[in-house]
């Protein structure tokens, strides 16, 4: 380093300081002023600070609350700042940097002590070691697994079923049953199977598409087999994103898409819900439903895991 | 007094020697050592308000009837932690301001520690010998981002909660292991027992607070034992510090920025609403909301979740949702690691093992800053990313322009920035005195009509920079007339 010849002179005695040393002078111009400009803020920083008890007090708004306090905090703030920066000794001074390494004995004699000191008693008692190592490794493993295993249960085959079974009836999150009359054409209904409203899993949404009879030919999806999936224009998919499990809450009529506000993944309803942009994966699963005496009913579960993907999923 | 007192303490544990270094310690004065700071002052702010949300806040999903004072909810069945929530923002007194207080120093404490992380890379401090602190704050950036997620899901409202749920199908994503993972988390399936939101709260309240503040005073011991770096000027050198002692004039100042930073995070709570959760209404799983976003500091997560395509590997009877396990897991893994590894990446390359106490100016180091520029553009991008439904609404352009703008502006900006970053270095380094302290020129014309150019007295302040640094005084030596002139009087012209 060609600045070596700059460094300090060795440690000593701390000189002795003089307010005439143009180290310890102010910064500012006119410490008058200075002083000045801090006195006003400390005394603004009292007022808002005795200003925020007397808001607490009487009228606990927020809003009064926050510029009497922070207004009371700036001036104090500042003030100190204004203080420490314009008024107290602006140096500059210096401190010396000392190596941070230990000289090489020092560096030798600690490894020595971990490596020889160490070694010989792991080398003398091999089996005490091996033991000790065994027995720290068999306590981690013992202490691990149930701290993990009891939080919570295996998934089992929770992820591949809902509650959906062969005519569960339809209902509304606040459980009143589905009437074939309750959507018109271009309507949306989050359903669940009778007493599981509100469930997670079984969230499943019921679009009215075209508003036909019984003795309407049925509507045509693209998608093949399913071409009794569906009911007096009705037609149901579960209601949770593949991508990452959102509510797949939004409905374009026009186009007859059903959209994810997470991550915008658009799915095609007619097509039997497959994704037509975004990140989404997979079609959502679709509801079999069925109609009897006004009422819709599932006519079975779905037939794939819903939601996202999962490394069990075939 | 003062005297007595230090006697005491040092007749038992000895703290003069140390204590006297510690009050000298030199603090070098550049502005942008302060980002720290704010970081530091904004954690001190999320304890305080903390702790008081902590006192009215009750972690249960057990379903109530809300009877506070709010109306458009009152009589609906909400959970315990929902309600508290709302309760603890309109029914106890000055606690809205609390809530929004701590949601505000959330949101700065990951700003400031990000932009922080920026002035320690772009000036090479992480350098050795501070690679250990470096680690150290990468690690504190990771568990304040889980924190801050955490924190967010504590009230149980339905943006909150569609954020777990995503979290939820993240875990998920994992080979083999992912389904076990969320069961063990969450209870059960998604949504689980009811146990998560007690779980967030006590990791989100001590767990990771404790190791945070811990991670802090390791940062702060090793930043006193390895002295502060500074920039290099007239009588810096590898071997000082060059700057203001702790006390009293550091002191003052950083004390009295703790103060100015706990007040503007006091007004932004006051006055800027953040997270109404009162308007979201209670989670449940089936509903949603429009233009859903998390905290800023997980948009960068967001965005690549949403730029990704939808590659669902599927075989041999299993299926790895890589659209989810690639950008949330593999990416955010690989990101905290290369943070991790940079110190160890940029030796490497420049084979460089000397150690340095003095920062590099970024344009000097035109590779580094230029590859920093391009990092930062990249994951601002990301960002950009997670906010695509907006804009498309807002430009009134299709999602499909949007989404692919993103999928090629994110690699491709970052590379422009890369080169345009790396000539404007070269272009500062080879400009003559450039980025030097300007001070004002007389011109004068003497009678025979010659031009001179005078520099003017520099003004106190400024010309403290040219004094020789000298090393703290022991004491100040005072007649009593001095100290009535004493300090605040200028006696002295330089």
């Amino acid at each position: 380093m060609s600045d070596e010849s700059v460094t300090a002179e060795p440690a000593g005695p701390l000189p002795i300081g003089s307010l005439d040393d143009p180290h310890q002078q102010p910064y500012a111009r006119h410490p008058g002023r200075a002083q000045a400009v801090a006195a006003v803020s400390l005394i603004i920083g009292i007022l808002g600070c005795i200003g925020f008890g007397i808001a607490y007090w009487i009228s606990d708004q927020t809003q009064w609350e926050a510029i009497t306090l922070g207004v009371g905090l700036l001036g104090l703030g500042f003030g100190l700042t204004a203080w420490g920066k314009y008024l107290m000794a602006q140096g500059p001074f210096v401190e010396d940097r000392h190596p941070h390494n230990s000289s090489e004995e020092e560096v030798k004699a600690m490894t020595a002590a971990i490596t020889q000191r160490g070694g010989i008693v792991v080398g003398r008692r091999k089996l005490l070691g091996g033991l000790f190592a065994f027995g720290s490794l068999a306590f981690g493993v013992v202490a691990a697994f149930p701290l993990i295993r009891s939080l919570g249960p295996k998934p089992g085959n929770a992820l591949f079923v809902t509650t959906w079974k062969k005519n569960s009836p339809l209902v509304t999150s606040d459980g009143r049953p589905v009437h074939q009359n309750d959507l018109e054409v271009g309507g949306v209904l989050t359903v669940f199977p009778k007493g599981f409203a509100g469930s997670s899993p079984d969230q499943t949404i019921l679009l009215r598409i075209e508003e036909l009879t019984a003795e309407d030919p049925p509507l045509t999806l693209t998608s093949p087999g399913r071409s009794d999936w569906t009911a007096l224009g009705y037609v149901a998919y579960s209601k949770m994103c593949t991508h990452l499990g959102c509510p797949v809450g939004l409905y374009q009529e026009q186009t007859v898409e059903l959209v994810c506000p997470c991550h915008q993944s658009i799915f095609n309803v007619l097509a039997g819900a497959v994704p037509e942009f975004g990140p989404a994966p997979r079609p959502l699963p679709q509801l079999p439903i069925k109609v009897v005496n006004g009422f819709l009913f599932a006519q079975g579960g779905y037939n794939q895991a819903i939601g996202p993907g999962f490394w069990e999923r075939p | 007094m003062i005297d007595e007192s230090v006697r005491w303490l040092d007749d038992r544990l000895g703290v003069a020697k140390g204590g006297r270094t510690l009050l000298d310690k030199i603090f070098p004065d550049h502005w942008s050592f302060m980002l720290g700071e704010i970081a530091l002052y904004s954690f001190v702010v999320l304890i305080a308000t903390g702790v008081f949300l902590s006192l009215y806040y009750i972690p249960s999903a057990h379903e109530v009837v809300y009877h506070g004072s709010y109306l458009p909810l009152r009589g609906t069945r909400v959970s315990e932690a929902y309600s508290s929530s709302v309760g603890l923002s309109f029914d106890v007194k000055s606690g809205l301001l609390m809530r929004q207080t701590h949601h505000w120093a959330a949101d700065v404490f990951l700003g400031s520690i990000a932009v922080h992380m920026a002035r320690i890379f772009f000036t090479g401090a992480f350098r050795k010998p501070r690679e250990l602190n470096w680690i150290v704050g990468i690690t504190m950036l990771m568990l304040g981002i889980v924190n801050g997620f955490l924190g967010y899901s504590l009230p149980d409202d339905l943006v909150s909660g569609t954020g777990i749920r995503i979290a939820y199908s993240i875990i998920e994503s994992i080979p083999l292991v992912g389904s076990y993972l969320g069961f063990f988390l969450f209870g059960g399936n998604y949504p689980g027992n009811g146990i998560i939101i007690p779980r967030f709260y006590i990791l989100h309240v001590l767990i990771l607070p404790v190791i945070i503040g811990g991670l802090i005073a390791v940062h702060l011991g090793l930043l006193v034992k390895q002295k502060h770096t500074q920039f290099p000027g007239k009588g810096k050198t590898e071997h000082n510090v060059v700057g203001t002692p702790m006390f009293p004039t550091f002191a003052a100042k950083t004390t009295g920025f703790m103060f100015m930073t706990s007040a503007v995070l006091l007004l932004l709570g006051g006055f800027a609403q953040i997270n109404p959760i009162w308007q979201f209404g209670q989670y449940e799983p089936f509903q949603i909301s429009y233009a859903v976003q998390p905290d800023w500091y997980m948009g960068w997560l967001d965005g690549a979740l949403r730029i990704m395509p939808s590659w669902e590997w599927v075989g041999w009877g299993h299926t790895i949702p890589l659209e989810i396990f690639l950008p949330a897991i593999v990416f955010a893994g690989l990101t905290f690691n290369f943070f991790y590894l940079w110190p160890h990446i940029e030796k490497r390359h420049t084979k460089d093992l000397a150690s340095h106490e003095l920062l590099d100016r970024p344009r000097d180091r035109p590779k580094r800053t230029a590859f920093g520029a391009a990092m930062l553009m990249f994951y601002f991008m990301l960002f950009c990313a997670s906010s695509t439904d907006v804009m498309a609404n807002f430009f009134n352009v299709s999602l499909n322009t949007v989404l692919w703008t993103f999928r090629v502006i994110v690699f491709a900006l970052p590379v422009i920035t890369y080169f345009v970053t790396y000539r404007i270095c070269n272009e500062m380094r080879a400009a003559e005195g450039i980025g030097k302290r300007k001070r004002a020129m007389v011109v004068s014309r003497s009678e025979t009509g010659e031009y001179s150019t005078v520099s003017t007295e520099p003004r106190p302040g400024d010309g403290a920079h040219e004094l020789d640094a000298i090393p703290v005084p022991t004491y100040i030596n005072l007649t009593p007339e001095e100290l009535e002139t004493g300090p605040g009087v200028r006696r002295v012209m330089r």
